[in-house]
């Protein structure tokens, strides 16, 4: 198993409107790997197809060398998920919170605790640990969500814009801690529609309407395409369709 | 003797070791019980409601069994007839029952008449020759028509008369010895309330009310905890977690299935100390019981929250659910009474059976032998919804 994920055709309808359609791709282990597109483009779509939460309606598709239709469980195992909506308890702790997801991924007693400690420490938590997730600032909220998609050690994390609706300084601050989990080996497939972190990603794919329109390195597409940013390549690709 | 005719008078109506799915289900519980603790709100709801539903029961028991408007038909026109109908125009008196004497009634067909248009509860028919029967044959009878629309309310009024008529009965055979050739043994009327002798409506209501209770607690509660889960994510959260699917199951039975023995156990303590319910049965049995209908009860929860996607629907679904269970169940009206479209309705009723068994085995006694069918009916109903809920759970749509 070389790869972390690979889809061949991947293709889900809802009724007739096709949502993601017939889209492939690979993505190496320890790459961080943008997926780019406007608002129902397909990515949380094609997100969910992988993570085992939705079943595709045809095409192929393997995370972390295990097949979607027939494996979901063994990938589940081997993933972590951050969903577009936030998705821990605001009504627990933030202790609590990474004591329950550590235990339902079978994490033991032991290592319940170091990790525990090693996340409130690493995040600066230390004085809310104990209060209310809800009471915590967005940013800090998507943060410990993101630490806690990581608590199993994965082999891919799957991120669903997990930096929405939060300022720059506060986004830096995320793709600083992906970097960290890149650098230690985890592989990450991230969505998002700003296109200043496209930058960070080692490629990007561009979804328009379903399909995948352009798959590379950030440097080559913005050669290709002869601008000099990444806005500039999703303007040509997302306009050219939408607009004629 | 005086035997009583009664006419019921109704018009138109793993490859996994074990520890670690032990260990998930735990922290599945513990996180449940933590959520609970800071809902303050639901907490004490769930506490308060089985003492407030209990004792605005009461209250609405007393109101009940006023008030029963009585006619009476008297075609013998001798003493001993009018002695019995005084024995009803002046029960209130001597605190049997509250008859509202509504006045005489020339013949039967005014009493239908009467009980039709709702001017009269009770009507009660005494027979041409009814002191000469009971004089010469020492035995006669009296007809007593019931208005069973509401079964409830005729039951007792049906009960309060065939008590003043036993009073009746001793009164003459006492001041008459030679009267009675037998022994008293032939008093006895036939009584459907034995079991609940001064027919305490609130006797009566306790046992169904605590499960009602339970069916909410389970059915309710459960079903929108689970829902609120799908509506703000962490529901998905858990899916693409290695959860397995009994795990997800089991981790949400147990809690609630807990506070609702819990409830229970708060409900049967205020039933038994402030309205003197009596557990003539085993306790034992009765949690037995209570443990098998809140596992059921939980069950439709979770099939409810599996085939809703928001809480609004659940809460509809839930509604729809107990309103039937709760009109069929016999908590208010007698479920002998009902068309019988209703009683085949009925056979799939959970409350129905658990309120039989409520209050057979708390009033009078019965044994797990007497109550083999429901135990078996609600086992099969428990495992059935489970089992749904279950097939019906998906981590992957
Ligand atoms: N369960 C569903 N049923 C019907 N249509 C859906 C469903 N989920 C998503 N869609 C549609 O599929 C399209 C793609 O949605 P999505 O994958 O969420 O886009 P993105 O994440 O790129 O914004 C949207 O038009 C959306 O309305
Ligand atoms: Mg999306």
């Amino acid at each position: 198993m070389d790869k972390a994920v690979t889809t061949h055709k991947l293709t889900k309808k809802f009724g007739d409107f096709v949502a993601t359609d017939e889209i492939t791709f690979e993505v190496a282990q320890g790459e961080i790997f943008g997926f780019l597109g406007a608002n129902g483009a397909g990515k949380t779509t094609a997100m969910r197809m992988l993570c085992g939460l939705l079943t595709p309606t045809s095409g192929e598709a393997t995370v972390a060398g295990y097949d979607v239709y027939t494996q979901p469980e063994q990938i589940k195992q081997r993933i972590g998920y951050m969903s577009q909506r936030f998705s821990l308890y605001e009504d627990l702790t933030v202790r609590d919170n990474i004591r329950f997801y550590g235990g339902i991924y079978g994490l033991s007693r032991a290592e319940l605790k170091t990790k525990s400690a090693s996340i409130i420490r690493e995040l600066g938590l230390d004085s809310v640990a104990d209060a209310l997730v809800e009471s915590l600032p967005l940013g800090w909220k998507q943060r410990l969500a993101f630490s806690v998609a990581l608590i199993h050690d994965p082999k891919v994390v799957f991120l669903d814009e997990p930096t929405g609706g939060v300022d720059p300084i506060t986004r830096r601050q995320f793709w600083d801690k992906i970097y960290e989990a890149a650098h230690n080996g985890t592989t990450i497939f991230v969505t998002t529609h700003y296109m200043d972190e496209a930058e960070y990603c080692d490629r990007v794919s561009i979804m328009v309407d379903g399909r995948i329109k352009a798959l590379d390195t950030p440097t080559e597409l913005k050669r290709t395409y002869g601008v000099d940013s990444m806005d500039g390549v999703f303007q040509i690709l997302a306009r050219g369709t939408s607009g004629k | 003797m005086i035997y009583i005719i009664t006419t019921w008078f109704a018009p138109s109506s793993i490859h996994r070791s074990s520890l670690l799915i032990m260990q998930r289900i735990l922290y599945m519980i513990e996180k449940e019980f933590k959520q609970l603790r800071r809902n303050k709100v639901l907490l004490r709801m769930m506490l308060a409601a089985p003492v407030m539903q209990l004792i605005l029961l009461a209250y609405a028991a007393n109101f009940e069994v006023k008030n029963l408007k009585i006619a009476i038909v008297d075609q013998d026109h001798t003493t001993y007839a009018q002695r019995l109908a005084g024995k009803f125009r002046y029960a209130e008196r001597r605190q049997i029952g509250n008859f509202l004497f509504q006045g005489y009634l020339p013949n039967s067909k005014s009493a239908y008449e009467e009980l039709l248009a709702g001017r009269a509860d009770l009507v009660l028919i005494i027979p041409p020759h009814f002191e000469r029967d009971l004089g010469k044959e020492n035995q006669a009878s009296v007809q007593l028509l019931v208005n069973a629309i509401d079964g409830t309310k005729g039951g007792i009024a049906s009960g309060y008369a065939q008590t003043i008529i036993r009073d009746f009965n001793l009164a003459i055979r006492t001041e008459n010895i030679d009267f009675d050739a037998g022994s008293l043994a032939g008093l006895n009327v036939t009584n459907q309330y034995w079991y609940n002798p001064r027919l305490e409506y609130k006797t009566f209501m306790v046992p169904g009310i605590l499960f009602e209770l339970m069916l909410l607690i389970g059915g309710m509660i459960a079903a929108l905890n689970i829902v609120r889960e799908k509506e703000i994510g962490t529901q998905e959260q858990l899916n693409v977690t290695p959860i397995k699917k009994h795990e997800f199951i089991l981790g949400k039975l147990t809690p609630f299935v807990i506070i609702g023995l819990i409830q229970f156990t708060l409900g049967l303590v205020v039933g038994r100390f402030l309205f003197q319910i009596p557990i003539e049965g085993s306790l034992l049995l009765i949690y037995g019981f209570a443990f098998l209908f809140m596992l059921l009860s939980v069950g439709l929860g979770l099939l409810i929250s599996a085939i809703s996607d928001t809480q609004q629907q659940a809460m509809f679904v839930v509604f729809f659910c107990l309103v039937i269970f709760i009109l069929l169940s016999g908590l208010f009206s007698s479920t002998q009474d009902m068309p019988q479209w209703a009683q085949y309705l009925n056979l799939l009723n959970p409350l129905k059976y658990i309120i039989e068994v409520g209050r057979n085995v708390l009033l009078k006694g019965s044994t797990l032998r007497d109550m083999q069918s429901q135990f078996f009916t609600l086992l099969g109903m428990a495992i059935a919804l489970i089992g749904l809920a279950s097939w019906r759970y998906r981590k992957t749509v």
